[in-house]
């Protein structure tokens, strides 16, 4: 469903992207792991159109979204994104930021739309924080409208740009749980993180409902640094790697392709 | 000095004062309402990304804030006419000046009130699948104009304070007005005094209100 071919990227004279290839079929989790300045949160906003990049290919359901003649802002609407700082609208309450793109670019009725919101905040249990504000909520909460606000489009695909780095370790359990939900229910899933807990979590949520013979798979991508200058950044990726095999070999019995 | 002063001269000519006041006020809001549209599509072309609107846009700005206000009121007064081939009246050719004038300071505002807006929240409104102009008007310039409001009221009572300068092509705003009964009456004192109080509350109100705004806003 996304497939990304030598995907290059520059800013100016520094490389952040380097040749990086995937592929994610429908209905897949790939959790894209790597240390902060690696280019994680560069590749996902590739996947959308958010940046741009210079060389490679990314294609989405069988669109180019580099091809410059691509309806981006048509194509986004068909893919959800969950940012690390929630980025709810701060000016409208939580039912209208979850309402504007589903009256804006969908089109819907009002009433439809209204029925669509209470339906999706019920699914992440905030039913009773419909007419407050973004700052009146907590962390947690603001994260959980946003993947509501993103799941109101129907998307077929969910992009995770850091969905928990932002929150606090008692709130990334609530966060958590919608996501695993969301996968279970067979949500093409892009997730980036750093961040080790939101991957182990991610993957024991997952893991006892895989064994119990789901073919569900769950692709874990390590991600290179591209420009491999320096001494910091290449020892932070060996760190990183160790870690991750330690993790990995903790959760041995998981359906995992590395 | 104070028991001559006359209070009979300004209640018999307040219907005259009243209707100087009108016009300044009108002139006020006129100028504000179009300057905002105009420097909001400046502020749009300037950050646009497309070289030549920005160029035009940002040429615009610099020549306008490099004139003074005086020199592009009379300069529009004589060249309107001259453009129309037919006299327009000191009223709408004040008011040309002021919107042309003014859009290129409410530009600068906008831009850097445009600016204010987190990259996040232009993401968040692209990522749901919103076009650029949709962005604009749900996301980015409600957000923008919020954290504009304390500067946009600045420059608003900026602009009222600066109606009072077409008294060099005639047109009867508020001090004109005054002026006017003043010397007719040959009550410069009270007048002047009368016109100073006006402006005194009616900016000091203005300032007050700003704060209030500000704490409001306050993030």
């Amino acid at each position: 469903m996304i497939e990304l071919r030598n995907v290059s990227k520059w800013y100016g004279d520094f490389q952040v992207l380097n040749d990086c290839s995937t592929m994610v079929s429908k209905g897949e989790v790939v959790v894209v792991c790597g240390p902060s300045g690696s280019g994680k949160s560069t590749l996902i906003k590739c996947v959308n159109g958010l940046e741009e990049f210079q060389k490679g290919e990314i294609q989405f359901d069988g669109i180019s979204v580099g091809d410059k003649k691509t309806d981006l802002p048509k194509l986004r609407s068909k893919i959800g994104m969950v940012f690390q700082n929630f980025e709810l609208y701060p000016h409208l309450s939580v039912v209208k930021n979850i309402k504007l793109a589903q009256l804006k670019v969908l089109k819907r009725s009002v009433e439809e739309a209204d029925q669509k919101t209470i339906q999706l905040l019920e699914r992440v249990g905030l039913a009773d924080q419909a007419l407050k504000f973004p700052a009146q909520l907590s962390g947690g909460q603001q994260q959980r409208v946003a993947i509501a606000r993103a799941l109101a489009m129907d998307p077929i695909a969910m992009l995770f740009d850091e969905p928990t780095s932002a929150l606090d370790p008692e709130m990334i359990n609530e966060v958590l749980d919608v996501m695993v939900e969301l996968a279970k229910d067979g949500m093409t899933m892009i997730v980036v993180t750093h961040e080790m807990v939101l991957l182990v979590e991610l993957l024991t949520g997952l893991s006892s409902w895989m064994r119990g013979g789901s073919k569900k798979t769950v692709l874990l991508t390590i991600f290179s640094i591209a420009n491999v200058g320096s001494e910091l950044r290449l020892s932070s990726q060996k760190y990183f790697i160790i870690n991750l095999l330690i993790i990995l070999f903790k959760i041995s019995k998981l359906n995992v392709i590395f | 000095m104070f028991d001559q002063f006359d209070t009979n001269v300004i209640l018999e000519n307040l219907h005259f004062l009243i209707e100087g006041m009108q016009l300044t006020l009108l002139l006020t809001i006129a100028a504000i309402c179009g300057g905002l549209v105009l420097g909001t599509l400046l502020a749009l072309a300037r950050l646009s990304g497309f070289w030549i609107l920005s160029l035009v846009s940002s040429t615009y700005v610099n020549f306008f804030r490099s004139m003074p206000l005086i020199l592009v009121i009379f300069w529009f007064y004589f060249l309107v006419p001259l453009i129309l081939g037919q006299p327009v009246g000191g009223y709408y050719s004040v008011l040309i000046a002021f919107v042309l004038f003014e859009a290129a300071y409410y530009c600068e505002i906008i831009r850097a009130g445009i600016q204010s807006v987190s990259k996040g929240q232009v993401y968040a409104g692209q990522a749901v699948g919103l076009n650029y102009f949709q962005n604009m008007c749900y996301i980015v310039l409600p957000q923008a104009f919020r954290n504009m409001i304390p500067v946009l009221l600045t420059q608003a009572i900026i602009l009222f304070q600066d109606t009072s300068l077409v008294y060099v092509v005639g047109v009867k705003d508020f001090l004109v007005s005054a002026d006017l009964v003043a010397n007719r009456e040959n009550r410069i004192f009270e007048m002047f005094t009368t016109v100073a109080c006006v402006y005194l509350i009616i900016c000091l109100s203005g300032s007050l209100l700003i704060r209030k705004l500000q704490m409001r806003y306050a993030l």
